[in-house]
């Protein structure tokens, strides 16, 4: 597990953090017409959203989630336990996949796909073990790989991890890809 | 006597006869008096905020309740002077001792009046206080994090309604004793002492610039009358205090009557500047005095109480130039300084005119000794040397005024139920509309500062009778806004308000919403039982206490299984809520405790005690739906016999029956 990353996510977090903005009279103030993920809130630890949207690695899995509209979904209590793949994860798909998982006519099967990277629930990683069978948010399992303090994802290598207000971020190597149902 | 009492009929009669009168000018259907643009006018868009911070006390559920305007929306109950099941206060150890009092601890009190800090005059968004009138004390609140963070006793006090007005730069509050009580070493005299045994006392409390912190600085003694409500001078007026009397009869039955003698109590002048040049030359004496002073500390999240023993006081009477009585018509209830701070406004609440007082005449009448007279001991200056004149007929049952912006006042009538505009150096009524019903106390935003915000009057009713669906015998309090930026007022808006509304304060939301408190940090937690993070969590034995050091995060309980407790062990569970996250609070509650739930906010500790009476396994949960998995935050503790050997053992998510196929 490479501790690293949690600090530089972290720090990344907090470096892209919108400035608090005082000036607002209360007469002009409102409440954004936006889901959660809209708050202004620069005092709270941040969730898992704001983590993958502050991290340069994880441009491609944000805009998969803008797509699918997962955005507010995942500003939402909780508690999750999200494997981001990185943008190097992406890349490693077949040429031409994520452009046409971004088109309008593949919403579904993209919400498919990010559904499976989410379990409800908070995992820590003592509480991951080798073998485990982790039923996701789509409703199909992964497999938790667990050896020599290495994770593993249905295979995919856990680089690292960062803990959020509303769930914990394990960032992964490699796009989950739901089985293929029959 | 019997001549009296046929006097005081006939006058009750005249009143109803006129009050007969009044009702047949009012308009028959209430709802017709809005005009078609009202409802716009308070309406607030969904995701809108208000403009202003409405904070309500609650008389007798004696807390404090915050809601916007112009929507009318209800935010938030503040608990102050009472427990509060709801999240704990007042039965979680940590905020006991807030409650507590010389009378050991008092779980219940009426909340009247409120008084935002000001700095020059103006309100400046930090601290909110309140009064409690039956065990008399005053209260602060933070409006950082909407919470009660300071409860003081006051010693010598029957009952503590003229409070807690504020000075011009939050120097002081002060608190007036209702009831004139014996004080000293022997209490034990027979009521019919009133006059000889009865003293009133009035406490100037200072308020610390820096944190608020509050000290009975000094208290001056009365002549055994009642005092009512009070307001502080400001601009030229500053360093005087205005306080309405009754009772200068000194009746200790039957007030209704025997108070109301007299055609004229008194509105008491204080000089406070010249009580503190006494003070500065030392003429105050320090009596024995038993009261609580119960402050809470944010770092510990705990409230502690300490008795203290004695008072500084000073004796009018003899130190002369610190007060004088100005006559007022018929038992003032207001007493209220306008925004230029010239002019002071009695409510006599049985008169049907309001007298106007001039600062500059009755400073002028000072200076020349203008007297008709003493009472106990205290100069009385003549009605007319300190009078700027009488707004004639104004309605019946005078009882507050507030102003706005434009040199206008506007008195709410008890009796006739309305309030009436009138212009404050003219004394000329420009404009009068009803409320529903009987209105007690109204509230101008800014209306008590030195620049009144305006916009709007609320008007807090006495009774409610028909104005919403009926609830039984009991109703909600109804409250009612109007628009006051043009020459009429204009009803905009009826709602309900909870508990009994006396006194109100609104505040621009921009004083206040850029300060709220989202979390407090966990690294900041010094709690003395607080659990910094899940591998902090322990059961401790000592002796016949067993306390637990649990935290809470989405979405567990840890630990979650605990053994080893006994019967007779009293079981004090201390909650850490880990999370650093707005708006996510945890709760906790155990099956059979004689106690409430608490609630904990993020990187708070609060601590519940419960003493189990049998042996058993006892379910405990999270009583506030934080998460998804909220219904699953939930945990056992197993209770042993007496004389058991059950060790204390704890977890969280080890499961001990695999084999068994647990937890599969």
């Amino acid at each position: 597990m490479k501790k690293v990353l949690l600090p530089i996510l972290t720090m990344l977090a907090f470096s892209c953090s919108q400035p608090a903005t005082n000036t607002e009279t209360a007469a002009a103030a409102e409440a954004s017409g936006a889901g959660q993920s809209a708050v202004k809130d620069d005092v709270s630890q941040q969730d898992v959203v704001h983590i993958a949207v502050n991290s340069p690695d994880h441009t491609t899995l944000v805009t998969a989630l803008k797509t699918a509209e997962y955005v507010d979904v995942l500003s939402n209590a909780g508690p999750f336990t999200v494997f981001a793949p990185t943008n190097a994860a992406f890349d490693k798909l077949p040429a031409g996949t994520v452009e046409s998982l971004l088109k309008p006519e593949s919403k579904e099967a993209l919400r498919n796909i990010l559904e499976y990277h989410v379990y409800v629930g908070v995992l820590t990683e003592n509480m991951l073990q080798d073998g485990m069978s982790l039923n996701q948010v789509n409703l199909d399992n992964v497999k938790i790989g667990k050896k020599d303090g290495k994770i593993t994802v249905n295979g995919a290598n856990v680089l690292g991890s960062a803990r959020g207000s509303n769930g914990i971020v394990y960032i992964i190597d490699a796009v989950l890809l739901p089985p293929d149902k029959k | 006597m019997k001549t009296i009492t046929i006097h005081r009929v006939l006058s009750i009669l005249v009143v109803l006869a006129t009050v007969v009168l009044w009702q047949g000018c009012k308009p028959k259907a209430p709802g017709s008096v809005t005009t078609g643009d009202a409802a716009s006018q308070a309406y607030v868009a969904p995701g809108k905020y208000d403009e202003f911070y409405n904070v309500v006390s609650g008389g007798f559920n004696g807390q404090m309740s915050i809601y916007g305007l112009p929507s009318g929306r209800l935010f938030r109950i503040i608990p102050v002077f009472s427990q509060f099941p709801e999240n704990g206060w007042g039965y979680s150890e940590e905020t006991k001792p807030m409650l507590n009092t010389s009378h050991g601890f008092v779980p219940w009190d009426d909340l009247h009046h409120i008084s935002l800090s000001v700095t020059k005059g103006e309100h400046d968004g930090r601290w909110a206080f309140g009064n409690a009138n039956n065990t008399p004390r005053v209260a602060r609140v933070d409006m950082k994090t909407f919470k009660t963070v300071e409860i003081l006793e006051l010693p010598n006090s029957g009952g503590n309604h003229s409070s807690p007005f504020i000075t011009e730069n939050s120097e002081y509050i002060v608190a007036g004793t209702r009831f004139s009580v014996p004080v000293g070493d022997n209490t034990d005299v027979p009521i019919s002492s009133f006059k000889e045994n009865f003293k009133g006392y009035i406490s100037f409390i200072s308020i610390d610039p820096a944190d608020g912190g509050m000290k009975i600085a000094f208290q001056l003694k009365t002549p055994g009358v009642s005092f009512d409500l009070a307001r502080a001078g400001k601009g030229p007026s500053h360093g005087w205090f205005f306080f309405s009397t009754y009772n200068t009869e000194q009746a200790y039955t039957l007030l209704e009557v025997n108070a109301s003698q007299k055609d004229k109590d008194f509105i008491m002048a204080v000089n406070w500047k010249k009580a503190e040049e006494y003070i500065k030359a030392g003429k105050g004496t320090t009596s024995k005095a038993k009261y609580a002073h119960n402050v809470w500390d944010e770092s510990t999240h705990t409230g502690v109480s300490t008795i203290m023993d004695e008072v500084l006081q000073l004796d009018p009477a003899e130190l002369k130039d610190i007060i004088y009585f100005i006559p007022c018509p018929k038992s003032p209830h207001g007493c209220d300084t306008d925004p230029t701070g010239q002019y002071i406004v009695g409510s006599g609440k049985l008169a049907a005119l309001i007298p106007v007082f001039s600062f500059a005449k009755i400073q002028a009448a000072i200076a020349n000794k203008d007297f008709e007279g003493e009472f106990a001991g205290i100069p009385v200056i003549k009605y007319e040397a300190a009078l700027h004149g009488e707004v004639k007929k104004p309605g019946l049952g005078p009882l507050h005024t507030e102003f706005d912006n434009n040199g206008n006042a506007y008195t709410s009538f008890f009796v006739s139920s309305e309030i009436v505009k009138w212009n404050v150096k003219t004394l000329e009524i420009l404009d009068r509309v009803p409320t529903y019903y009987s209105i007690g106390h109204l509230s101008v935003p800014g209306g008590p500062t030195s620049k009144p915000h305006g916009k709007y009057v609320v008007a807090y009713n006495k009774i409610t009778k028909d104005r919403y669906l009926p609830t039984g015998p009991e109703l909600t309090q109804s409250a009612q806004l109007y628009d006051i930026s043009g020459d009429k007022m204009k009803l905009i808006l009826d709602f309900p308000t909870t508990g009994e509304p006396h006194y109100a304060e609104s505040i621009p939301a921009s004083l206040v919403m850029p300060n709220s408190t989202k979390i407090y940090k966990i690294e900041d937690n010094k709690h003395p039982y607080a659990s910094l993070g899940e591998g902090m969590t322990k059961v401790e034995r000592k002796g016949k206490e067993v306390h637990v050091y649990m935290t809470a995060i989405r979405s567990h309980l840890t630990p979650d299984n605990i053994e080893g407790v006994k019967l007779g062990d009293e079981v004090f569970f201390h909650v850490t809520n880990l999370e650093q996250d707005w708006d996510v609070p945890h709760g906790f509650a155990v099956k059979g405790a004689n106690n409430a739930e608490i609630l904990i906010m993020p990187g708070e500790t609060s601590t519940l005690k419960w003493k189990p009476l049998s042996t058993g396994v006892f379910p405990f949960y999270c009583t506030d739906f934080c998460s998804a998995l909220h219904q699953e935050m939930q945990g056992y503790i197993r209770v042993s016999p007496a004389g058991s050997n059950v060790p204390i053992k704890f977890s969280t998510g080890k499961i001990e029956d695999q084999a068994g196929g647990a937890g599969q």
